[in-house]
This record gives C-alpha cells, structure tokens and sequence, in this order.
C-alpha cells in the first residue's frame, strides 16, 4: 500500500489506514482525516518541505513525515 | 446576568462576530489562533444585558495546548447559560464534530453557520431548518464580516435566553452528526476556492514562492520608509512651530527650572515620541493586511523546511512576523504549539523580533545619519539582522529544548479585509501606543530630565550630573561598542520601553526635531550608529515583553535566561561590528 507523501501533485487517493501517534490522530481528526475519505496532494515545499493537502473542502499542511504514517489507496477513476 | 459564550474551532470568525455584536475591538485575523485569551462585553439585547464571551478556538475539550485549556478551564468553572457554536459553513461536516464534545456539558446550544458568504460562493447550499430539526437546536445563517443575518441572531439569542432552550441530547454522537451534515448539506463536487488557487499557484510556487515572499515584505517596508518619513517630517515641524510660537509666549511667565522641566523635558520628549505616530498606524495596517489576507499560513509553508533545520516549524517563523509588530502578542501566540520545547523556544527567538518601537529608534537614527538614498537598506538590513539573531539562537540552543509537534496547519483562503476593519485594527493600535506612552514615557522623559539635570548646578547633561556619572560608570562595558555616555542613558531607558530610548536622547540633547537630528549627527559617527542600532535591536527585550516570557513559560530561570541571552548576543555582535569597522 502507498502512504500519503507518494502521492504526485494533483492526485487524490483514498484513506486506509491512520496508524499515527495519539498527538497526530487528534490533529488530523480536527481536519476530517478518517479512513475512506479521500485526500488530494495539491502541492510540495521545496527542499523536502511540507505538504500541502486538500480534504474536503478544507486545505491544510502537513510534513512529509507525519504523512508518511498514514496509508492511501490510488481512488478507482 | 445571563452569560453567553462563543466557541467555534479556529478562524471560523468567532472574534469578528464578536467585535460585531458587542461593537469591541478584539483582534481578528486569518489565521488559526489569533485568539488566545478570554475577552468578554457587554451584549444589549433589547432591554437586557449579556456578558458574550469570545473563546480561543478549540478542535474538542481535550486542552492539548494551552489556548484550549483558557477554553476547558473556563467551562469548567463558570457557569454558562447559552453556547453559540459558530462553524465555518463550508466546512460544516467536519466541524459539525465539535457539538459531540459540547453536548454533555448540558448547556443549551446555538449553531451559527458563518461565512454564509463563501459558502454562497462554493455553491454550497444548506437546509438550515431540516438541520436545525435534526440537531435539536437553532441554527442560524450568518456572514459576521458582511453583517448578514446578525439582526436574526439577536433575536435568536434573546429568544433562547428567556424563554430557556433545551440542551442537546447528550449521547448525541459523531455518526449521527455525520449524518445530520449528509442529509442537509450539498457541496457541489468541485467546490474550490478558484481566486486562492491561482493566487497560489504564483505565492507557493516551488523556485517563486520564497523570492517573492521577501520581495513583498522588502516593498512593504520600503512603502512605510518612503510614504511615512515625510508624515513624520511634518509633524516634527508642526510640533516645533507650536512649541515656538504658541506654547513658549505662553509659559514665559514660570520660573527657569519648571520651564525646563516643561519643555526640555516633557515637550520635547513626547513631540519627539508623537511624532512617529502617523507611522506607527501605517506600520499597522500594513501589518493587519498582511494578517487578514491568510499570507501568513503561507509563509509557514514556504519556511516550515527551513525552520525546521532550526529545530521550530513553519509556525515559529509567523510569529517572528508577528513580533515584528509587538512581541507580546506574539509571545501570546505560541500557546497554540504542543511541544513545550518548541513553544519555549520560539519564545527565546521572538524577542529578536525588530517590534515597531524599535523601529521608530532606527528611523530616527537612520534619518540621522545615512544618506536617504541607502537608508531603506540600511532599515532592512536591520530586519535580516533580526531574523538572523533568531536563527541564530535557535541553533545554539535546539538541542535543549526539543521539539516534537507535528505540524497540521490549516491553509485558509484568502480573504480582502473590509476597510472598516483595517481601520478599526489601525485605530486600535494606536489607543494601545498612546496607553504605554503615558504609562512609561511621561515618567521616563522626566526621570530623564531629573538625571540629566541634578544634582543643582551641574550643567545640563554633562559628566557631573548624576545621568554622567551613570553613563561614566557603564562606560568601560560600552565603549568598546563605539556607545558613548549619552547614548548609555538612552539605553538604560530603552530596558523599560523602547519608545523612551528617542524621547530621552530629546531630552538628553535637549533638542527635538531637525536640530535633535543634527545633533546626534553632530556627536557621533555611522559607525557608532549601527553599532547602537545592533545593540538596540538585540538586547533586552521591553518589560511588557519579559513580563508576558514569565507569564507564559512560568518558569523564573527561564525567563532570567531569556533576558541574560540577548543582553550578551548584543555585546557581541555590536563589539564585532564596531571593531571590524573601525579597522578597515
Ligand atoms: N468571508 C468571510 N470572512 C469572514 C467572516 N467572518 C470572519 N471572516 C474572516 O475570517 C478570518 C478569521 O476571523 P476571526 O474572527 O479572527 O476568527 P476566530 O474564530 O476568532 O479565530 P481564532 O481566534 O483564531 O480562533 C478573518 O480574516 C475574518 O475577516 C465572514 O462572515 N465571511
Ligand atoms: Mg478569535
């Protein structure tokens, strides 16, 4: 399975898993990160900076570490 | 009285509801936790009256970080009879959440859907009845910006406070929320913020973003230099003329030493001090633009990788923005970071920050003693060196205060502030500047006077008076900085607020306006000006500003570190400037 931060510019994936501290999982939850919603990766910083994410309709950022713990799934066109 | 409470998670608008309903003027912006304290008004509702409390934005009740514990703990021990939920209305699935965490408390509750304006715009569309009827409580339709909806509001709140509503189920949980928000909610698949996205396919973009980030700060400072210096020239003038033509006829008849007091002391402090106003208000409205439009959470994206090699995060780098307005409020601004390694950390960088009263004492010597053609780099080459000194800290000290926070920030749209807002922000921040300035600088400017004037007989200013003999005394520790006597006085003040620092070299010099300039050019060189400028820049921070270190870290060894680490910086960095400078 891929995770959140191998996701190309542009691409949407669907949550599968949130396997992620306690700190995190309270933060992500606040923005509406739940498994079976679907994520777009909208843009990267450079120089391995954060990521910019689009959930519903809310945009946030989120480190390319901490997007590494949570588990997506490509969406079927 | 019946108490009322706002709560909302961040930046749905719960402060500019607020300032609407009571007509206060607590600061709003577009970013998440610009509240971070309790404020309360009085709320007229036809013939009653209200308390309305405005709350910190809260995700739950949980209390993570400490602008949520202001919120638990202030539920916890006061009572409230109405909660007014407010939910950014294009968001309402998500937020919708919250009302899970509120219901056990058994407080009737009021949803409010804010920004009814942008949801408009997405093609959102709302059932609010079918919802309110699901929820089991009121809901309200309101745009707090535009002023939409709120004469409904009132109404609603009175209503429910006399006539006292039932408090919601409380089992009630996030799936039927969830299901509440599908059944009355329709966001059209493609419901984006077309304008932020084009706006940010230029602000954030990958090799642009950072240049262009720097280039609008560069021009904003510029525009202050080169539209608020000739406001100040003005004024020194029209104070001067008013002081020469008006004001010593009229004084004629007091005694020598009162008339010095009046005038060489007091008159010429204050002008010198008031004289900056004008820019002062520029500075702000710059800087509540700035605020208002969301630029900020993008500069946290664009220097969150850099931040981050200084052990801070993206956040830590808004707040030194905002410090560069006042650092307290940016100190106050940390409580929304976890890890309490990187909250006191970015609190022992923040007071780096070149605030706007140092940056009246830079103009002034800049106007001084640097051509016009480079004095704007001159000013902005003390901004780097501000931003510099933080970095600077952050790497000799990451170690020992670690910081593990994750960084989920939110990435509002951008959003034009109404001119009404902009100007009650500027109007507001002067009522604050004219707050210190009779608090600290009338009795700074005459402590000044009496230093620099007694014991009796001493000529004015001069190494027998007892400010000489002050400034004699220090002389060995800032004299290898190129800081003479005169100067040492001015900085001695310049530990209570920054803004005495000018009104006591008035004093000093007994001079204001052009011939306080010629003056100071008169006394020293550029190089001794830098150097004060450096040393200014980096040591102490103000005494509001320590104040506000203890009460936030709670901690006194800190807060002496955080006073002692700067002063000693300072030294240094001016030593090394002077040096190299007079040698080449
Ligand atoms: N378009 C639109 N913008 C709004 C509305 N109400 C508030 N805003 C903007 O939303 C941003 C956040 O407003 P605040 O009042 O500071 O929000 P808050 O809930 O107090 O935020 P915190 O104090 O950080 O929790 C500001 O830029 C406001 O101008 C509205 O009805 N419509
Ligand atoms: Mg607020």
């Amino acid at each position: 399975m891929r995770t959140l931060d191998s996701l190309t510019t542009g691409e949407r994936a669907i949550i599968r898993t949130l396997e992620v501290s306690e700190d995190l999982a309270y933060c992500l939850s606040a923005f509406g990160f739940r498994i079976g919603k679907t994520v777009q990766l909208i843009r990267r910083a450079r120089f391995a900076g954060p990521l910019h994410i689009r959930i519903d309709t809310t945009d946030l950022m989120l480190r390319a570490c901490d997007a590494r713990c949570i588990e997506v799934q490509r969406q079927p066109a | 009285m019946k108490r009322v409470a706002l709560i909302g998670m961040p930046n749905v608008g719960k402060s500019t509801l607020f300032n609407r309903l009571t007509g206060s003027h607590v600061k709003a912006g577009n970013w998440p936790g610009i509240t971070v304290d309790l404020y309360s008004a009085k709320l007229l509702l036809g013939a009653d009256i209200v308390e309305l409390v405005d709350l910190p934005g809260v995700y739950d009740l949980r209390g993570h970080t400490e602008d949520q514990a202001v919120v638990s703990t202030f539920i916890a021990r006061n009572r409230v009879d109405l909660m007014l939920v407010v939910i950014n209305a294009s968001q309402i699935e998500r937020q919708l959440r919250l009302v899970s965490s509120l219901a056990p408390l058994g407080v009737p509750l009021v949803l409010i859907l804010n920004m009814a304006d942008e949801a408009a715009a997405l093609g959102i569309r709302i059932e609010c009845e079918k919802l309110s009827s699901r929820m089991g409580m009121p809901v309200c339709m309101v745009s707090a910006k535009r002023g939409h909806g709120l004469e409904q509001l009132r109404t609603l709140i009175r209503t429910s406070l006399q006539e006292p509503l039932q408090p919601p189920r409380a089992d009630i949980d996030e799936r039927a929320l969830d299901a509440a928000a599908h059944a009355c909610v329709f966001v059209p698949a493609q419901a984006t913020h077309a304008q932020t996205e084009k706006l940010d396919r230029v602000l954030l973009h990958p090799w642009l973003g950072l240049p262009i980030f720097f280039g609008v700060m560069f021009l904003l400072f510029e525009a202050i230099f080169w539209v608020g210096k000739p406001i100040q020239d003005a004024m020194s003038w029209f104070f001067d003329t008013l002081r020469n033509v008006a004001l010593v006829p009229l004084a004629s008849g007091l005694p020598e030493m009162v008339r010095g007091l009046l005038f060489d002391g007091l008159y010429s402090g204050l002008a010198t001090v008031a004289s900056f106003v004008p820019l002062i208000i520029l500075f702000f409205l710059c800087m509540a633009l700035v605020e208002d439009t969301g630029y900020l959470s993008r500069a946290a994206f664009l220097m969150d990788a850099l931040m981050s090699k200084f052990g801070m995060d993206g956040r830590s780098f808004v707040m030194i923005l905002m410090g560069f307005g006042c650092n307290v409020p940016a100190l106050m601004g940390t409580r929304v970071m976890r890890s309490r390694g990187l909250r006191l950390l970015t609190m022992l960088v923040i007071p780096l920050s070149l605030c706007s009263a140092r940056l009246q004492v830079f103009l002034f010597f800049i106007a001084a003693l640097f051509p016009t053609r480079t004095a704007p780099l001159v000013l902005f080459s003390l901004y780097l060196m501000s931003i510099a000194a933080a970095m600077l800290t952050s790497l000799v000290f990451k170690r020992r205060f670690s910081n593990n926070d994750a960084l989920v920030l939110e990435m509002p749209p951008y959003r034009l502030p109404t001119l009404s807002q902009v100007i009650l922000r500027g109007w507001h921040e002067v009522m604050h500047f004219l707050r210190r300035a009779t608090r600290f600088i009338v009795a700074g400017v005459v402590l000044v006077w009496v230093l620099t004037h007694f014991p009796i007989g001493a000529a004015p200013a001069s190494a027998q008076t007892w400010a000489g003999q002050l400034g004699a005394f220090l002389n060995p520790v800032l004299s290898p900085l190129g800081i003479d006597p005169q100067l040492t006085i001015a900085l001695i003040f310049g530990f209570v607020a920054k803004e005495i620092v000018i009104g006591s070299l008035a004093v000093i010099y007994a001079r204001d306006g052009g011939a306080l300039l010629s003056a100071l050019a008169d006394h020293i060189n550029w190089i001794q000006a830098y150097s004060f400028m450096l040393f200014t820049l980096i040591y102490t921070p103000c005494l509001s500003t320590i104040a506000t270190i203890r009460t936030e870290a709670k901690n006194r060894a800190y807060t002496v570190f955080a006073v002692v680490w700067p002063l000693a910086l300072a030294w240094v960095v001016s030593f090394v400037f002077y040096q190299t400078a007079i040698s080449i």
